[in-house]
């Protein structure tokens, strides 16, 4: 019988010294949602994240993985779940079909079905071509492509994304999306990631969780998460914006109407819905429009809203790590 | 009945992953030609220039310096590259493929076991390259104690990949590589009679000599080349370095298995 939830969490708890990584985290996680941990550097997703992979130990709380037990039954956890590192987590000196078949191995499987997965895979992710070069030789995109062909090897139950588009090209980031939009729709895999790009999570997320400082702030779907906030500003240009603000007023359309510069800005729940309306009451009570603008609400401004501060779009925190790595390689 | 079949099967399976860890390791160390070739200079430093430069020391016995030191330097290579071998691990942890391997359901002893068994066939190969050398420091090595050195030299490197990925298991940069080089592989060398007979230090050395597993390492490997050791004989020896290596596999599955 499958568990009710893919992932769940009860206060799960990590902390280093004085630093609290991860702070009493509840969550639950259904099979075949697309779940998005969304947050700063350093907030805590992928200390998270490892302790959900059986990497580190949490210091309390407890969470199961495919109704595993993450500390009693590690092994079996093991089995359940892939996971793209956000640090690169394969051999250069190995050729992609390499690292493939000794992911294989280490998961026990079959030859015959190793071998229909490694073409799957390397076709799912468009580098047959490339599977025998050493891995050195690929570029950045190439290499994650890879490191998510290998993440599905096994069919897993549970993937983990950690940063999964982490200093790529914006094009590859694309393809990237595109390959985990498929696995969530044709696969129904269950999928965690944690990202801090809003276009990410708001692109790929059923659901979303806010994290700042180890602890969730919100979560929700992004569409829900938005709704949160007033709603979509709708700046109309017209001749009288004093004469319609007074007849939307009157409808009780707008209630929140301000303008500036015969600029008027309405702050409203669905402005979709309400654009052809109001350019209908215009053209009855004679005023000519201009133009008209919507401004959504996006994840940034939810996550303003909810942490007091931007999102920090800082340069990969493994930067100088990978730097050291081309030293190293040489 | 049942039971005995899933714990075959397990075993079985953890074999397979055991073989499969090897294999990395191998793959590794034939793809790095530069670092096979480099690796071959320091021993042939030791034993061309600085046995030649003490060629005019008396050892009481008949054998020449050079002749003396050559299972010595067999046995700082095997250190060198075992123990290096080891440590590299801190780098597979932060950039590498380690990570893949510690989310994959293999157990701990399995990890290490396929390390220090492809890491002993690297050290093997490298020892295997010094061994036609012997001549020319006067050895004059039979095919007998060629097939016997083989075998000794994977049970050495075992327990010494085994120290490289203790310390790989305790310090996290490799900021400590100094450290551990001036700390822990340089004392092993130098207490581990590969240089001059323990037989004649003083004392405190010969203390050191004796708790140090490389020692009969050393000697066995002395054994082998001349056909007498100088310590114990050469059977305990065996003995003590199989019961390292067993020991050393056993702390380092458990160091492996705490997860932070």
């Amino acid at each position: 019988m499958q568990p009710k939830f893919a992932i769940e969490t009860r206060e799960l708890t990590k902390k280093y010294d004085a630093l609290t990584a991860v702070d009493h985290l509840n969550i639950e996680i259904g099979y075949g949602e697309v779940f998005g941990l969304l947050g700063p550097n350093g907030a805590g997703k992928t200390t998270a994240i490892s302790m959900l992979c059986t990497i580190i130990n949490p210091t309390s709380g407890c969470a199961q993985v495919n109704g595993f037990d993450i500390l009693k039954r590690p092994a079996e956890v093991r089995k359940s779940i892939g996971i793209v590192f956000q640090d690169p987590s394969i051999d250069g000196r190995l050729s992609g079909r390499e690292n493939l078949q000794l992911h294989a191995c280490l998961y026990d499987m079959p030859s015959t079905l190793t071998r229909r997965r490694i073409a799957e895979v390397l076709e799912l992710v468009g580098l047959e071509d490339r599977a025998d070069d050493r891995m050195k030789f690929y570029s950045g995109g190439m290499r994650r492509r890879l490191e998510l062909a290998r993440g599905l090897l096994h069919s897993p139950k549970v993937l983990f994304l950690d940063e999964p588009t982490l200093g790529l090209d914006p094009q590859t980031r694309e393809h990237m999306w595109d390959y985990i939009e498929n696995l969530a729709k044709e696969a129904c895999m269950t999928i965690v990631l944690t990202t801090h790009y809003m276009e990410e999570a708001e692109r790929l997320c059923n659901r979303v969780a806010i994290i700042d400082y180890g602890t969730i702030k919100v979560i929700d779907s992004p569409d829900n998460l938005k709704s949160t906030l007033k709603g979509d500003v709708i700046s109309i240009n017209s001749t009288e914006p004093e004469k319609l603000a007074t007849k939307l007023t009157d409808l009780k359309i707008a209630p929140e109407a301000e303008f500036s510069d015969g600029t008027l800005r309405l702050t409203v729940p669905d402005a979709d819905k309400l654009i052809p309306r109001l350019i209908e009451i215009a053209t009855d009570i004679g005023v000519q429009v201009n133009s008209v603008s919507v401004h959504r609400p996006t994840l940034n401004d939810v996550f303003l809203h909810y942490t007091g501060r931007e999102i920090r779009a800082d340069e990969p925190e493994s930067a100088m790590k990978m730097h050291m790595m081309m030293m190293r390689r040489k | 009945m049942s039971r005995l079949k899933i714990l075959l099967e397990w075993w079985y399976s953890e074999l397979k992953k055991i073989y499969g860890l090897w294999y990395l390791e191998i793959l590794r160390y034939w793809r790095e030609k530069s670092r096979i070739i480099s690796s071959l200079i320091m021993p042939l430093l030791w034993l061309l220039v600085f046995g030649a430069g003490m060629r005019g020391m008396q050892l009481g016995g008949v054998t020449s310096y050079q002749t003396f030191m050559f299972p010595g330097i067999l046995g700082m290579t095997l250190l060198f590259t075992s123990v290096w071998s080891g440590v590299s691990v801190i780098w597979d942890r932060e950039f590498g493929f380690l990570k893949e391997i510690l989310v994959a359901p293999v157990s701990r002893t399995s990890i290490v076991i396929g390390k220090a068994l492809g890491s002993g066939t690297t050290a093997l190969i490298q020892g295997t390259i010094l061994l036609p050398l012997a001549f020319l420091v006067g050895v004059h090595l039979s095919p007998l104690s060629a097939a016997i050195i083989l075998p000794l030299m994977v049970l050495i490197s075992i327990g010494l990949v085994c120290i490289g990925l203790l310390i790989a298991s305790i310090i996290t940069s490799m900021e400590g590589f100094n450290f551990i080089m001036s700390l822990v592989v340089m004392p092993i060398f130098f207490t581990s009679g590969a240089l001059f007979p323990l037989t004649s230090a003083p004392g405190w050395l010969r203390v050191f000599g004796y708790i140090n597993p490389l020692t009969y390492g050393v000697d066995a490997l002395r054994w082998a080349t001349f056909g007498e050791t100088m310590i114990i004989p050469v059977q305990f020896e065996i003995l003590i370095l199989l019961a390292y290596a067993i020991c050393m596999v056993a702390i380092c599955s458990y160091a492996f298995n705490i997860r932070k």
